[in-house]
C-alpha cells in the first residue's frame, strides 16, 4: 500500500477542562454499551448453560479420574477444578476478545466502532466488562459443580486475598486480551492462526491442570507473563494454605501480576493506537472500499 | 466554516492483491486529485459506477482511511491529524449494513451505538422512539435485529445515523439492495432530515442516476478516480450536447418528407405505425420546434402529441465517459 506519510492525532485534552470530561463520560457509556450485549446474551441465549459448562466440565472430569486414580490428595482434584474454570477466561480473552474485531469486520461493526468518536479502547473495555461478568457466571457453575461432584472442599479464609489477586489478574489478562485484539484488528484471519498457536501450549505453561512448579522454577517464571499462571498459583496457595507448592512467595505474585496489569494495559493502549493508525493506511478496517 | 467538505487534490492508492503475472498493475489508483467543496446545508451527490472511487473517498472523509497525498477537511477538521474531532460531528451509513447484533432488539441496538456517542441515556431512548416512529418502525423496536427484513433493517441503520444529530450524514450507496418502495421510503426520510435544520449536510454517493437526480442540490460525476463533472443536476443536464429533442405524433407523413431540412432540426427519426407517425427531433435549440409545427400545419397534418425529452444524467454520463454507468462498472481492486 502506497500512502503518505500520516499526521499524528493530537494527545487528548488535559484532565480538568470540560471536553476531557466529556470524553470521560462518553467513554464510561460507550464501555457499558458495548457490554451490554454480552451480559443480556447470557440470558437470551441459554445453550450457554451446556456449551460452556457442561463440555468444560467433561474435560476437566477426565483430568479429575487420572489424579483419582494415583489416589492423589484431594487438592489435586481441585487444583484440576480451578484450572478447568480459569480455561473460561483464556478461551474467552482469545476468541471472543482478541478475535471480536475479525468478527466485527466481517460484519461490518468494526467501522462503526472507528467512525464513532468514543475511541477503540472504551469499546474493548466494554468487551472486557461483558466478558468478564458472563465468564465468571461460567466459572463460577464450573467449579461450583465439580466440587459437589467430587467432594472437594476449600480453606475460606483469606476470601478478600483470594478476590485481590483475582481481581488484578484480570485487569492483566484482559490487558493482554486488548493487545491482542489490536493485533487483530491489524492482521485478522493471519492473528487466527496466532491465537490457535496459542491455546494448548498456554494450557501447558499456565498450570491449568497441575502446580506451575513442577515444569521447574525458570520454566514456571517464564510463564509467568502469562497472567493466569501466576494468579492460578496464588489462588490455590490461598485454598490450600501450607499444602500448595507455590513458585514464588505470595507477595511477590500479587507483585508481578500487578506489574503485568500495568504493563499490559499500557501495552494495549499504545498498540491500539498504532495498530489503528496502521489499519488506516493499510486499509484493514472494512471490506469494502 | 466556509465549507462543510473541503477536498484538495485528494490521492489514495491500494496495493492490488491480484497476482503480478495476471498482468495487472502493482497498485490501483482508487482516488487520483480529487478536489471538491461542500457548502454546509447542502445535499451532494457523488455519482458514478461501482469501483469508480466513491467508496473511497467517504472512508478517507469519514477518516476509516488515510489518503495516500492531498487533504481533506470535513466541518472545517483535517481528517487526518483532527479525526476523533471529526467523528463526533459525523455519523456513516451504509447500504446492505448487515451491523449490529441480531440478539439485540431494535431499540436495544440503537442504544447501544447511542452509549458510543456518549447520549444519555433517557434522552438516546427518546430519540430513538422518535425516529422509530418517523421511519414507520415503531412497532418493530422490541423486535430482535435477527428478524428484521432488509428493508427494515436499512430503516434502523438510518436511524443509527440519525440519534446523534450529526452535523454531516455520510450516506454510502443508502438505497442498494432495496425494493422500489423501501428506497422511495429512505429518499423521503432523506430529504425530511435535511430539510429540518438548516445546516445539516448529506454527502451520498450512489450509482442511481434518478436518486442522484431526486434528491440532491449538486452532484460530483467520479470516474477511474477523477471527477468529471459537478454542477445541479439541472446544470448538468443543461451542459447535455444532444440540444433540444422532442417527440411529435402527427398524421402519417411520406418516408420523403424533408422536415431535416427545416431551420434548426439536427436530425430526425420516423417511425409509422397504426395510422401515426412518431417522430423524434433533435434541434438546434428549442424555438427551432415552431417551425416544424408550422410546416406539418401547412401540410395539413394534425398533431396528436408534442412532448420535449429532457435530457437525463445518464446522458450528460455517456457524453462525457463514453459508455452507459452500468457498462463503466470497474472490477473491484482487491
Amino acid at each position: 500500500m502506497s500512502a503518505g506519510p500520516a499526521r499524528a492525532e493530537p494527545v487528548a485534552p488535559r484532565a480538568g477542562d470540560p471536553q476531557a470530561a466529556r470524553g470521560f463520560r462518553r467513554a464510561l457509556r460507550a464501555t457499558l454499551g458495548r457490554s451490554y450485549p454480552r451480559i443480556i446474551g447470557s440470558n437470551r441465549d441459554k445453550s450457554w448453560l451446556f456449551y460452556d459448562t457442561v463440555l468444560p466440565l467433561l474435560g476437566t472430569v477426565s483430568f479429575v479420574y487420572v489424579y483419582k486414580t494415583f489416589g492423589a490428595p484431594e487438592r489435586f482434584l481441585a487444583y484440576v477444578i480451578m484450572g478447568g474454570a480459569t480455561t473460561a477466561f483464556w478461551m474467552n480473552v482469545m476468541w471472543s476478545m482478541a478475535a471480536q474485531f475479525y468478527w466485527d469486520k466481517q460484519a461490518g461493526n468494526l467501522e462503526l466502532y472507528m467512525v464513532a468518536p468514543c475511541g477503540l479502547l472504551p469499546i474493548l473495555l466494554g468487551m472486557s466488562l461483558g466478558g468478564l461478568v458472563a465468564t465468571t457466571l461460567r466459572a463460577v457453575v464450573i467449579v461450583a459443580a465439580g466440587s459437589l461432584l467430587f467432594g472437594v472442599s476449600y480453606a475460606g479464609g483469606q476470601i478478600p486475598a483470594l478476590l485481590l489477586v483475582f481481581a488484578v489478574a484480570m485487569v492483566a489478562l484482559y490487558g493482554l486480551g486488548i493487545t491482542f485484539a489490536s493485533v487483530f484488528l491489524m492482521w485478522g484471519r493471519e492473528a487466527w492462526h496466532m491465537a490457535n498457536t496459542f491455546m494448548e501450549p498456554v494450557f501447558l505453561l499456565s498450570g491449568f491442570y497441575f502446580p506451575v512448579r513442577a515444569l521447574g522454577f525458570w520454566v514456571g517464571l517464564g510463564a509467568s507473563l502469562i497472567p493466569l499462571t501466576l494468579a492460578l498459583d496464588a489462588m490455590r496457595r490461598l485454598l490450600f494454605p501450607g499444602a500448595h507448592p507455590a513458585l514464588l512467595p505470595l507477595a511477590a505474585e500479587v507483585g508481578i501480576l500487578a506489574a503485568l496489569a500495568v504493563g499490559f494495559a499500557i501495552a494495549a493502549w499504545v498498540s491500539l493506537r498504532k495498530m489503528e493508525m496502521l489499519a488506516r493506511r493499510e486499509a484493514r478496517l472494512s471490506l469494502r472500499f | 466554516m466556509s465549507h462543510a467538505i473541503e477536498i484538495r487534490d485528494l490521492a489514495r492508492t491500494y496495493r492490488s492483491k491480484r497476482p503480478p503475472r495476471s498482468g495487472g498493475p502493482a497498485t490501483v489508483v482508487a482516488l487520483d486529485g480529487v478536489s471538491l467543496d461542500v457548502r454546509p446545508g447542502e445535499l451532494f451527490g457523488l455519482l458514478g459506477p461501482n469501483g469508480a472511487g466513491k467508496t473511497t473517498l467517504i472512508k478517507v472523509l469519514v477518516t476509516l482511511l488515510l489518503p495516500s497525498s492531498g487533504s481533506a477537511r470535513v466541518a472545517g477538521l483535517d481528517v487526518v491529524a483532527d479525526a476523533r474531532r471529526v467523528r463526533e460531528l459525523i455519523t456513516m451509513v451504509s447500504g446492505g449494513e448487515t451491523s449490529g447484533y441480531g440478539l439485540l432488539t431494535v431499540r436495544e441496538q440503537l442504544w447501544m451505538f447511542a452509549q458510543f456517542y456518549g447520549i444519555p441515556g433517557r434522552r438516546a431512548r427518546a430519540r430513538i422512539d422518535e425516529l422509530l416512529e418517523v421511519v414507520g418502525l415503531g412497532e418493530e423496536g422490541d423486535r430482535r435485529v435477527s428478524a428484521l427484513s432488509s428493508g427494515m433493517r436499512q430503516k434502523m441503520n438510518l436511524v443509527r445515523g440519525l440519534v446523534p444529530d450529526p452535523e454531516i450524514l455520510f450516506l454510502d450507496e443508502p438505497t442498494v439492495g432495496l425494493d422500489v418502495g423501501a428506497a422511495r421510503e429512505i429518499r423521503a426520510y432523506i430529504k425530511r432530515w435535511i430539510g429540518e435544520k438548516p445546516n445539516r449536510t448529506i454527502l451520498l454517493t450512489t450509482h442511481y442516476m434518478a436518486e442522484a437526480d431526486d434528491l440532491c442540490d449538486r452532484v460530483a460525476i467520479i470516474y477511474k478516480g477523477r471527477i468529471i463533472a459537478c454542477d445541479t443536476p439541472a446544470a448538468l443536464r443543461r451542459r447535455s450536447a444532444r440540444g433540444s429533442r422532442f417527440v411529435l405524433t402527427t398524421d402519417p407523413l411520406d418516408p420523403g418528407a424533408r422536415l431535416g431540412d427545416l431551420p434548426g432540426v439536427v436530425g430526425t427519426e420516423m417511425r409509422t405505425a397504426d395510422g401515426r407517425s412518431e417522430l423524434e427531433l433533435q434541434l438546434a435549440d428549442d424555438g427551432a420546434i415552431s417551425g416544424v409545427v408550422r410546416a406539418l400545419s401547412e401540410g395539413d397534418r394534425k398533431i396528436y402529441s408534442l412532448q420535449k425529452l429532457e435530457p437525463s444524467l445518464e446522458d450528460v454520463f455517456v457524453e462525457i465517459v463514453g459508455r452507459r454507468m452500468e457498462e463503466a462498472d470497474e472490477p473491484p481492486s482487491g
